[in-house]
């Protein structure tokens, strides 16, 4: 019974609080708890429990850090909610401690304002259509949120269309809303897809990596075929090439990206290139 | 597209095997398999979800959680359905469900094959399903399986054969933070004595799960 409880006091130490610098993209899982920057400098030295005594002890300046995706407030600590790798933005300001997040794969999409999606229309009821965009609920459009659309000039959307837009209304609460057009009524960008091309899904984390800025495989896509591509937020991507065979491809190197190296992906782009 | 990853781990001589796997599948787009084995017991486990759930089931401030468990042969009976809230009340005290209010959280699972340890295996399985799923925990958790035969010793995932000799089996639902216990069901005769110790010898198996999953997962993000 002893040797029990000495070895169950081993493995609950381990449990402690460690440092978010230390984690850094580091793989972390859900239940850990990691300390912001300022509460290090208490905790250090006097890790046996004592703090050194400070006549100005609450005058320290606090940072003030964004929490992220798959991370939680908890008392004063963040608590990791989600698998995945430890990321940290340094402020661009200069003003508070930056941004952490959790960098999870995931391939179900949950609406976050100002988030750009493609969506589908499924059901057209009165003056707002339903738009499928995966996530728990049908987010709704209303027909005025289209650039140029007045009560007379109805745009020319049927069900099965396949929308761009932005949320403008996203959280847990309420249902999803999405318009087509930015704050200063013009579409840029956003509306009715075209005619033809390809609708397919992939993980978020893909998306996420291709919108990055200096991406390579877009660059080596554009130089490979002429293309049309949209991505969305929600995991899907909407691409048209000249020949339905040149839009296959494409949706397959995209969809195989995630898996592959670097080697692996130039290797194929130069084989497709010579073919 | 298949990519998969199975370590084996030896522990109290019944190998651990789990195969974290990335299976895209036309419609069910969310849907992400896991397989568990302990010893030769085996389980297939999904999670859907946040998904749309029905206007009766939904619930206004939370997820709704549903566990369907599958036997291997034959239709699901009232062993299914007692299992099933098991570990569907242990999901609720892990899963945030208060972030995805009127949405509904799914785990399927499917008996593969059964050599003992069934609950504590499906456990394994849903937590694996749940944290490879994104679906937002406090922590992860684990089920283990203790035995005592008639002389009173303690085994730990005890094979069929053993648990038909053993005079009581208790299975543990714990926690990674504290070790703390969300979930025990039992049968047969124990005293109080033998229950703490029992418990105790569980929470120190289960370092063993948790330092598993850690190393598993540790090798899915490895390869992206």
């Amino acid at each position: 019974m002893a040797e029990a409880a000495a070895v169950v006091a081993e493995s609950l130490a381990g449990g402690r609080a460690r440092a978010a610098r230390t984690v850094l993209d580091q793989v972390v899982l859900p239940g850990e708890e990691l300390l912001l920057p300022e509460q290090e400098d208490a905790d250090g030295p006097g890790g046996a429990g004592e703090r050194p005594l400070r006549l100005n002890a609450g005058a320290r300046a606090r940072v003030r850090v964004v929490c992220g995706p798959g991370l939680r407030r908890c008392g004063d600590r963040l608590l990791v909610t989600k698998c995945g790798r430890l990321r940290h933005k340094e402020p661009g300001g200069g003003s508070g401690g930056g941004v952490y997040w959790v960098d999870s794969q995931q391939k179900r999409y949950v609406p976050v304002k100002g988030d750009h999606v493609i969506g589908i229309v499924t059901a057209k009821s009165g003056d707002i259509f339903k738009v499928d965009v995966g996530g728990s609920e049908p987010a709704s459009l209303s027909y005025l949120a289209f650039e140029g659309a007045t009560k007379r000039n109805r745009p020319n959307v049927q069900v099965g269309d396949l929308i761009y837009g932005q949320f403008v209304v996203a959280n847990k609460d309420m249902e999803p809303e999405m318009v087509c057009i930015d704050s200063c009524g013009r579409a840029n960008g956003m509306g009715v897809i075209g005619q033809d091309g390809l609708l397919f899904k992939v993980t978020l984390g893909l998306i996420r990596k291709l919108l990055a800025p200096d991406c390579e495989i877009l660059q080596e896509l554009g130089k490979l075929y002429p293309l049309e591509i949209v991505f969305g937020m929600n995991g899907r991507i909407w691409v048209k090439a000249k020949t339905i065979q040149q839009t296959l491809i494409l949706a397959n190197i995209l969809e195989a990206c995630e898996h592959m190296t670097a080697d692996q992906r130039k290797q194929i782009f130069s084989r497709l290139a010579e073919s | 597209f298949w990519g998969a990853a199975a370590v084996s781990l030896q522990r109290s001589a019944h190998p651990l095997l789990c195969y974290v796997a990335h299976v895209t599948v036309g419609l069910a787009q969310n849907f992400l398999p896991e397989w568990t084995l302990l010893g030769d017991t085996s389980v297939l486990a999904g999670v859907y979800g946040p998904a749309e759930v029905k206007v009766s089931k939904e619930i206004f401030n939370k997820a709704t959680l549903e566990v369907i468990l599958r036997p291997k042969i034959g239709l699901p009976g009232v062993a299914e359905k007692s299992r099933e809230r098991l570990i569907r009340n242990t999901c609720e005290a892990v899963v945030l469900g208060t972030l995805h209010p009127r949405t509904s959280i799914t785990v399927v699972l499917q008996v593969i094959s059964d050599a003992g340890s069934l609950l504590a295996c499906c456990l394994n399985a849903a937590c694996m399903a749940l944290v490879d799923a994104g679906v937002p925990m406090r922590s992860l958790f684990c089920g283990v399986t203790c035995a005592l035969d008639s002389d009173g010793t303690l085994m730990l995932d005890p094979t069929a054969k053993q648990e038909k000799e053993a005079r009581a089996v208790l299975t543990f639902a714990l926690d990674s933070v504290e070790r703390k216990l969300l979930m025990s069901t039992t049968k047969g005769l124990y005293s109080d004595a033998e229950l703490q110790q029992c418990l105790a010898a569980a929470q120190a198996a289960s370092q063993h799960v948790f330092r598993f999953y850690r190393e598993s997962l540790q090798r899915r993000y490895s390869k992206s």
